[in-house]
């Protein structure tokens, strides 16, 4: 047949791309995958590698002697003190959040319908509109000596429960702003909207049948929330503590304008290559979040959290 | 004789909409109910205020001669299988059977040899380990079966839990449950919008239609005599004759109902308490058991006439679309019919 001489060229392509379903898989994928490998995979490694590469401390200079030096270095206590500090944030962190979102997130997935649930979605995600660094400065005003947070514990009677609290080693500091507790509140507030959405999104594809089949078997409420309601969310939550884990163990910049002094990860990734000059054991210091969320993740995955997805 | 479930002038509404709308029954205890109706009739609101899941507007509902009005579902004794059968995704098919055993506090042996018994009597023995997704529909149906069975309650309710069955398969659980009901003794309330399934089931079959019960009956009462219009179309086919032809045939303006397997087509003299009419063959459809003829009357409405084809040398009808027909009935054939559901 001589119809396919007929056709105009775009007409050949797109016949072309249809009997060659590969050959428009890669059309599609090939962009990103270049875009991926190169600039994101190929820059990470080759930052991985120079955590091999060895600094100087006198001279200031780093040579390419690979050398494990950087990797044993993050045990050294001062070292290795940043890391517990940021964890122990980071883990906490996604345990108050979850806490605080689940009630957030169910609401909004079982009671709420149109207008109330664009509402909804608009008041979670509105927050991220404004620049997260603009939302740590206020912070730091809010729970300034003086400030409002300050004002109204004040006005409550509170204040000798805060002076208490502020007391607590690991937990308080001079002030509000510069203690590991308002550190804490103010990466709760940041990440917040991320545990929120995918605990929504699991609790949104729950069916209804399911629980009334629970309470149809004799389950009082509390026992269809622990033995249907809670198993079920645990895909969202999962999802939702990988955000708030990750987000935590990378910022440096909340760090920096709330809570008491000491580096974090982040923070002391920012000052071993910029300040310091010492790329080697800034590269070394950034595989140590890549290490602590692979564990998280196989953590996770252990407790069957993505078995339900 | 005992009742299973009592409803007194119950209604249901939601907004302006009347989803159940004064609606009386008396289900016996131990008995086949079902409840008939096209979707949107009420019938499973009815299900649903049973169980719980919803709460009446007005009237009662006794189950067991208990006021039922206002309690939740966990603290009633009836038990529900679910139309999209609503399996605990995240737990075996043991787990799954033994939860309304675990909420209610049975010891973990006791729990699991009950489990694994009611599996066994739903042909299941052995799927314990299994979970949900690793079954087919008609397995999924049977488990559904047994978790709300194995809680041995005095009622159970079935909302279209075949209506995703295959027919074969349905066929056969029909059955199977028809057999597992008389087996338990226990009350079995099942809703459907399938009459065939309603009548091969059934003790008593309730008829709805928008939130009303036109007729409570035997499944043999039902498509013999049925009382409306409505049930008589709905339950099985039939010909609705109205008005001055309905004067003609049957002496009265009442509506009645003819079945269009009680029509034949007139061959010899018209015989003593026999009626007949004339019209044209308009279309014939061949349905393998039965033939289907519809013949237009004189004043335009159709009437159909069934005849099974239990001669086997007949091969052809005999007759030809366009034809002029006249067909007879029985006086005793002609059921008369109140227009709307009947008011309580």
């Amino acid at each position: 047949m001589s119809l396919a001489i007929s056709h105009p060229p775009m007409r050949r392509f797109s016949n072309l791309l249809y009997r060659k379903p590969d050959l428009y898989l890669a059309m599609l994928l090939v962009p990103p995958l270049i875009w991926f490998g190169a600039i994101y995979l190929g820059s990470l490694l080759t930052l991985l590698w120079q955590g091999f590469y060895t600094f100087d401390d006198f001279t200031m200079a780093v040579t390419p002697d690979l050398t494990l030096a950087n990797f044993a270095a993050l045990f050294q206590p001062s070292n290795f003190d940043i890391i517990v500090r940021t964890l122990s944030m980071a883990i906490v962190v996604s345990i108050a959040s979850a806490i605080v979102a689940f009630p957030i997130a169910y609401y909004m997935a079982r009671y709420t319908t149109g207008k109330t649930k664009a509402f909804f979605y608009i008041a979670v995600m509105m927050p991220m509109w404004a620049s997260y660094i603009v939302k740590a400065y206020a912070w730091t005003l809010l729970l300034a000596k003086g400030g409002v947070a300050q004002w109204f514990v004040q006005h409550l009677g509170l204040e000798p429960v805060l002076q208490f609290v502020l007391g607590v080693p690991g937990v308080g500091g001079s002030t509000l702003s510069t203690s590991h507790l308002g550190r804490f509140m103010v990466f709760v507030y940041i990440w917040l909207p991320f545990m929120i959405l995918p605990i929504q999104a699991s609790l949104e594809r729950l069916p209804p049948s399911l629980l009334q089949a629970s309470a149809d078997l004799g389950a009082k409420p509390r026992q269809t929330f622990m033995q249907v309601i809670l198993p079920l969310s645990v895909p969202g939550i999962a999802a939702g503590s990988i955000f708030t884990f990750s987000l935590t163990l990378g910022d440096f910049i909340v760090p920096q304008l709330v809570g008491p002094p000491g580096y974090f990860v982040g923070g002391m990734v920012y000052a071993q290559q910029g300040a310091i000059g010492n790329m080697p054991m800034a590269a070394a210091f950034t595989l140590v979040p890549i290490v602590l969320i692979a564990v998280y993740l196989s953590i996770v995955k252990r407790l069957g959290a993505f078995d339900a997805l | 004789m005992t009742l299973a479930v009592q409803f007194t002038h119950v209604s249901r509404q939601f907004g302006e909409v009347k989803a159940v709308d004064r609606v009386s029954i008396d289900i016996q205890d131990g008995e086949f109910f079902s409840m008939l109706g096209p979707s949107g009739s009420g019938k499973t609101t009815c299900l649903r205020l049973i169980a719980g899941f919803e709460q009446p507007s007005a009237g009662s509902i006794r189950i067991h001669g208990e006021e039922a009005a206002g309690l939740p579902p966990y603290q009633r004794d009836v038990n529900t299988v679910f139309q999209d059968y609503a399996l605990f995704p995240h737990m075996n098919v043991r787990d799954n059977v033994a939860y309304g055993l675990k909420v209610k506090g049975v010891g973990k042996t006791e729990r699991l040899n009950r489990a694994e018994e009611a599996l066994a009597m739903v042909a299941l023995g052995g799927y314990g380990e299994r979970k949900p997704v690793q079954l087919s529909g008609g397995q999924r149906q049977r488990v559904a079966l047994a978790r709300a069975l194995v809680n041995r309650p005095r009622v159970l309710l079935l909302d279209e839990p075949l209506g995703a069955l295959d027919l074969k398969l349905r066929e056969q659980m029909q059955s199977e449950l028809k057999k597992l009901q008389r087996q338990l003794g226990i009350t079995f309330i099942f809703v459907t919008h399938d009459q065939t399934e309603a009548l091969s089931m059934s003790d008593r079959v309730a008829v709805f239609n928008k939130g009303r019960i036109e007729q409570v009956d035997t499944p043999r009462n039902l498509y013999m005599k049925p009382a409306t219009a409505f049930v008589a179309e709905f339950v099985g086919t039939s010909n609705v004759i109205r008005g001055e032809l309905a004067q003609r045939l049957s002496g009265s303006t009442q509506p009645f109902s003819i079945r269009p397997e009680h029509v034949r087509f007139a061959e010899g003299p018209l015989g003593a308490g026999e009626v007949e009419i004339s019209g044209l063959l308009h279309d014939i459809q061949y349905q393998g058991s039965a033939t289907r003829y519809e013949l237009k009357l004189e004043n335009g409405q159709a009437l159909n006439i069934s005849q099974a084809n239990n001669q086997w040398l007949d091969i052809s009808s005999g007759h030809q679309v366009g034809q002029s027909i006249t067909a007879r009935w029985a006086r005793e054939a002609m059921t008369p019919l109140t227009d709307s559901a009947g008011e309580v």
